[in-house]
């Protein structure tokens, strides 16, 4: 299904004010309403390297898998929808691509990135992150984060140790507790949520989240909504102006309108017609 | 790395360096921070030290720990807080990295090794849970970190407010339904106009005030001139036309 008219993209990178190259990466597919987002780690062009790859292996697989099957239809076995499978089973892929030429490479050692990913399908989304890129969505008035950071500081908040305020001022920011192509496995934590018509959806690094606060990254998206592209311009603007300490990447996602999928041989029919 | 100054009426007597994943202080010797001194409990706190965070706990003293003024029982230790114990004084200095060297040298984000590394301990069981100690990154080969440096690190920024732009600034409508209204460029974002018709923002930077096009057909027009897509920095007295009303942009004093 062709989501080209349902979903508007905006995205932008940037080295921010500090680094002298960008080590994120980013891609996006609207007709298969596929969005990546990596923040790569590791020495000299490693880091690099390691989004490239999580980015470009995950697109071009996930691609091709959408070829043979439908986002939607259920896995007999385990009574998930194919997309949840797909993001698990092309993560793995990435990993192993990626921990492999780490582990070949001398050059590359110790690489890896963070990860998020959604795929838009049938009125929903499935969202999948590895380490502190996260996924918000606004909704009407409310602006919430979606994933949990994989982080040494949302442990402590968890644990109750830390309050969120406190969060802020912690000097232990940079430390992740899982990553992809650090090790031969890495479970991605893989959630669905269902979408609303005028939802829009931010992936970002942490170069944005750690610059900018969550009331201000909210506000801009309730202001700029109409014009998503100035929107994520200005996001990265405010990062900059407030240090730009890091890489900033955002991608910014807008449902149209809704989006179900077409079931059953005679909707099918009338899908290809549409 | 975290260290502790020592200090009775203004005098120096001792620096610490908390090294230790816990920092015990009280009168007894076994001690790490020994204070031989009444007022103080045999035990009487603790310092938890996560890596570059550290946690300051009172152990039920007799005479309670005190942060800048406030009794604590609990408390996450900022750069230069003064921690009082009776006459004692111990201030806590833990300088952001940035401070002490190249911002990009420090910030590298590191890996946690699952499994490797212990839970972080909770409120109740930090007493006893063990934290490996705090270790610089170059030695954290060992078990507790991956040896892997990752960039992409972060800022103690979220926490600080953008720097505004050097003065206030405000837009007077000069023609329309509201003409003699002034509103106020308090926000970082004030947006202006007809959602669905024409809609340009103004944006507060350090630099300065912006106006930028949202949407619509028509861009707005600034001191007779029409803008493009590109953002266009606001001088003071202005003139902006947009959706029809024309207002003036001017800096307060």
């Amino acid at each position: 299904m062709d989501l080209s008219g349902v979903l508007e993209i905006a995205s932008c990178t940037d080295a921010g004010m500090v680094r002298s190259h960008n080590e994120d990466s980013i891609a996006s597919d609207q007709e298969r309403g596929l969005v990546v987002l990596a923040d790569g780690m590791g020495g000299y062009n490693a880091g690099e390297v390691a989004s490239g790859m999580a980015t470009t292996v995950l697109v071009t697989e996930i691609q091709q898998s959408l070829r043979q099957k439908q986002p939607f239809d259920i896995d007999e076995q385990s009574g998930l929808p194919f997309a949840q499978t797909l993001l698990r089973e092309q993560i793995a892929k990435a990993n192993t691509s990626i921990y492999q030429a780490a582990q070949s490479q001398p050059q590359y050692a110790g690489m890896g990135t963070t990860l998020v990913v959604a795929l838009f399908y049938d009125n929903r989304l499935t969202v999948a992150h590895i380490g502190d890129s996260r996924l918000y969505r606004l909704r009407g008035d409310d602006f919430r984060q979606i994933t949990k950071d994989h982080s040494l500081l949302q442990e402590q908040i968890d644990s109750g140790m830390i309050t969120q305020q406190q969060a802020r001022l912690s000097q232990n920011k940079n430390l992740v507790t899982r990553a992809l192509g650090i090790d031969p496995v890495v479970e991605a934590e893989i959630h669905d949520y269902e979408t609303l018509p005028d939802d829009v959806y931010l992936l970002c690094s942490d170069g944005l989240c750690d610059m900018v606060s969550d009331e201000d990254i909210g506000m801009t998206l309730q202001t700029l909504s109409a014009n998503l592209r100035l929107c994520a311009q200005q996001l990265v603007q405010m990062a900059n102006d407030n240090g730009g300490r890091d890489n900033i990447s955002v991608i910014l996602v807008r449902v149209r309108k809704g989006y179900s999928a077409p079931r059953g041989p005679l909707s099918r029919l009338f899908g290809w017609f549409k | 790395m975290a260290k502790l100054i020592l200090s009775m009426d203004g005098l120096v007597l001792k620096e610490i360096t908390l090294t230790k994943e816990r920092t015990t202080i009280g009168r007894k010797p076994h001690n790490d921070i020994q204070i031989d001194n009444l007022a103080v409990s045999g035990e009487h706190a603790v310092i938890v030290t996560i890596l570059q965070d550290s946690f300051l706990e009172d152990l039920g003293s007799t005479n309670g720990t005190v942060v800048n003024g406030q009794p604590i029982k609990k408390h996450f230790l900022q750069n230069n807080d003064i921690i009082e114990l009776g006459k004692y004084k111990l201030k806590y200095v833990n300088e952001a990295p940035a401070a002490q060297a190249k911002a990009a040298d420090f910030e590298k984000t590191m890996v946690l090794r699952p499994g490797a590394m212990k839970p972080v301990p909770g409120p109740s069981q930090a007493a006893s849970a063990s934290v490996p100690s705090a270790a610089a990154p170059e030695s954290g080969g060992a078990k507790s970190f991956g040896d892997t440096l990752v960039g992409g690190g972060s800022a103690p920024g979220a926490s600080q407010k953008p720097s505004p732009a050097q003065s206030a600034a405000a837009l007077q409508l000069l023609s329309g339904p509201n003409a003699g209204k002034e509103l106020e460029l308090t926000k970082p974002l004030t947006t202006l106009g007809k959602p669905g018709v024409q809609v340009a923002v103004i944006t507060r930077r350090p630099q300065g005030y912006f106006i930028t096009h949202v949407e619509g057909a028509s861009f707005p027009v600034v001191n007779g001139k029409a803008l493009d897509a590109q953002a266009h920095s606001l001088s003071d007295h202005d003139v902006i036309e947009l959706a029809g009303v024309k207002m003036e942009f001017f800096l307060k004093a």
